[in-house]
């Protein structure tokens, strides 16, 4: 049995989907979500083959959802408009559906997942590939979506004071503790606003208007005093980049 | 091209007025200096219509070409120039008019100077006066152009945000329709209806200025009636206005944006359903709106802190009223408050 999950807050545009997967008695439709949340535990539940994704929904996008999926299934995105969103299907050819779609250009999506799904390595690096291109959007810089257990949070990164390299995580420190992701250093050097965020070390980045003071401390290196107490290590070129950034 | 001061008949009477006086006065002086009042009148009109001449083309000269700020020495080598010319065909007419009169072309040798003088002093000051006039003309036509501009873009502006209907809304609406379609046809012809009556009104409205409050309201509802057919249960509205108010004016597609930035807000925001209100109240010459809707303090971005669209509409407030202070937000509670105050005229 292939399993499908269909996520979307509007109803009737789950049900145009579910109507053409009529002609498709092959897929069963395991769940369908209202919003990212849901999506989060249904995937982790059902591990479906396959999902219909909307983009712009309550509390989490779309994108932001896959994120937090350990190993994202297959995708076909729906959505109804988002010139950002669209730059990146094109740039990482996924497929994708401009609602409102005919059946046609249904089948055609489902017949090239149908012929590529053979290939579930490629699939998901090309996920990837996008899901790094879209955290650079407007509207994904600047909050940090995270799940701790099922616990979904959404961090504003006016709130991140550093961010630590933890063996193939990151940890973001706020005010509110310390929340896990996995991604790698570079994924956040590149995501957040180079303003605002420094990389300072090889393992850390900094807020810099969390920092009260820079210290020396061995040749060639410092460390940076935050408001809270808390030291971060800064080595000679995190130091560099940090007088640029603070006009120094 | 700037107007010459010439062209203007009030000044053109006194410019002819003045020059007589001048040459009359000249004939006079002449006169005074024991010469006979034939010769003195001829002297007189013939130099002065001679040099009003040599000012209308100085003048005029100065329409279409004046120096740059640092070469006004070129202007006044011009005035010396044209006094000379002046002089030299003044003196060769009158030599061959009065080549008889050996007193007379004595005292006309004797005052060339002085002729020169006032001559050169005449033509630097009507080039004085002249470029002073096209400075300020251009002046005047530079700011014209420029207001000119300003209220195009102001208009260009206005229309911009007026327009600002969002696809997302539009392409949405017609995938429920297209749902609709299959299983349940007389409610997708009744959603056809309602966005075309919704999208008619948003262009008939663009041609008026104003609209009441009734008006408004109504076509909030077909939007509304739109958005709930593709939300479904999970959002609810309330409206409350009282019935004086319902004539009361204010610019058509204001409320629009900012219900549709509520229930965006509160959909997105939150994912309980959602109930907006909108209530209508007038307080002294002023329309006040205000719309709520809930949001999650936690998870709202500080940083939007006013919402998606808001800022069209403080925008547009502005361009009409020239005041920052219509618009005002509010969050506490979980709930967020948009507060319209329109001026009425």
């Amino acid at each position: 049995m292939t399993r499908v999950i269909l996520i979307d807050d509007e109803p009737l545009a789950r049900m145009i989907v579910t109507e053409y997967l009529q002609a498709y008695p092959q897929l069963t439709i395991v769940e369908e979500c209202n919003n990212g949340f849901e999506g989060v535990k249904a995937i982790g539940q059902h591990k479906p083959d396959l999902i219909f994704l909307d983009i712009q929904m309550p509390k989490i996008n779309g994108f932001e959802m896959l994120e937090l999926v350990d190993k994202p299934p297959a995708v076909i995105f729906t959505t109804a408009f988002d010139e950002y969103a669209l730059r990146a299907f094109e740039a990482h050819a996924v497929d994708y559906l401009l609602k409102p779609f005919t059946k046609e250009r249904f089948d055609k999506a489902l017949q090239r997942w149908m012929e590529q799904r053979t290939n579930a390595d490629a699939s998901l690096a090309k996920t990837t590939a996008l899901l790094e291109t879209v955290a650079q959007s407007p509207a994904q810089q600047d909050r940090i979506v995270v799940k701790t257990g099922s616990k979904i949070s959404i961090i504003p990164v006016q709130e991140v004071q550093y961010l630590e390299a933890y063996d193939d995580f990151v940890k973001i420190h706020t005010a509110q503790g310390m929340f896990v992701k996995n991604k790698t250093m570079h994924y956040f050097e590149q995501q957040l606003d180079s303003r605002l965020f420094v990389r300072v070390h090889r393992s850390y980045i900094l807020q810099i208007q969390h920092i009260t003071r820079i210290d020396p401390y061995q040749k060639d290196s410092y460390i940076a005093v935050l408001r809270t107490g808390a030291q971060i290590p800064v080595s000679r070129n995190g130091y560099a980049k940090l007088k640029e950034v603070l006009g120094l | 091209m700037a107007e010459s001061p010439v062209s203007d008949a009030n000044v053109k009477t006194v410019f002819v007025a003045c020059w007589l006086l001048l040459a009359l006065l000249q004939a006079y002086a002449l006169y005074s200096f024991a010469i006979d009042w034939p010769i003195a009148l001829a002297d007189s009109l013939l130099t002065n219509l001679l040099l009003a001449s040599t000012c209308l083309l100085i003048s005029n000269n100065l329409r279409y070409y004046r120096p740059e700020k640092d070469r006004y020495v070129y202007l006044l080598i011009w005035c010396l120039f044209l006094a000379g010319l002046w002089l030299f065909i003044s003196y060769q007419v009158l030599t061959l008019i009065f080549s008889s009169k050996r007193e007379y072309l004595l005292f006309l040798e004797k005052s060339l100077i002085v002729r020169f003088d006032i001559a050169f002093l005449t033509l630097g000051w009507i080039a004085m006066i002249s470029a002073l006039w096209y400075n300020r003309q251009d002046q005047k036509l530079q700011e014209q152009r420029k207001l000119d501009a300003e209220k195009l873009a102001r208009e260009a502006e206005l229309y911009k945000l007026r327009q600002q209907l969002q696809p997302h809304f539009l392409f949405n609406s017609l995938n429920s329709i297209s749902a609709l379609a299959g299983s349940r046809p007389e409610e997708a012809r009744k959603m056809i209806h309602q966005l075309s009556d919704f999208l008619r009104g948003t262009l008939r409205k663009e041609e008026e200025q104003w609209v009441s409050l009734g008006e408004e309201l109504q076509h909030l509802q077909l939007y509304l009636n739109i958005e709930k057919v593709r939300f479904g249960h999970r959002l609810s509205t309330e409206i409350d206005y009282t019935e004086e108010c319902t004539s009361l004016l204010l610019p058509p597609m204001l409320l629009q944006p900012v219900v549709e930035n509520a229930i965006k807000f509160g959909l997105y925001d939150t994912i309980d359903t959602v109930t907006i209100t909108v209530q209508a109240t007038c307080m002294d010459k002023h329309l006040v709106i205000t719309i709520q809707n809930p949001y999650d303090p936690d998870t709202a971005n500080p940083r939007q802190g006013t919402g998606f669209g808001l800022s069209g509409v403080q925008r547009r407030l502005f361009l009409l009223f020239g005041r920052n202070d219509l618009l005002e937000t509010k969050a506490q509670h979980h709930t967020f408050t948009t507060q319209l105050t329109i001026p009425q005229k």
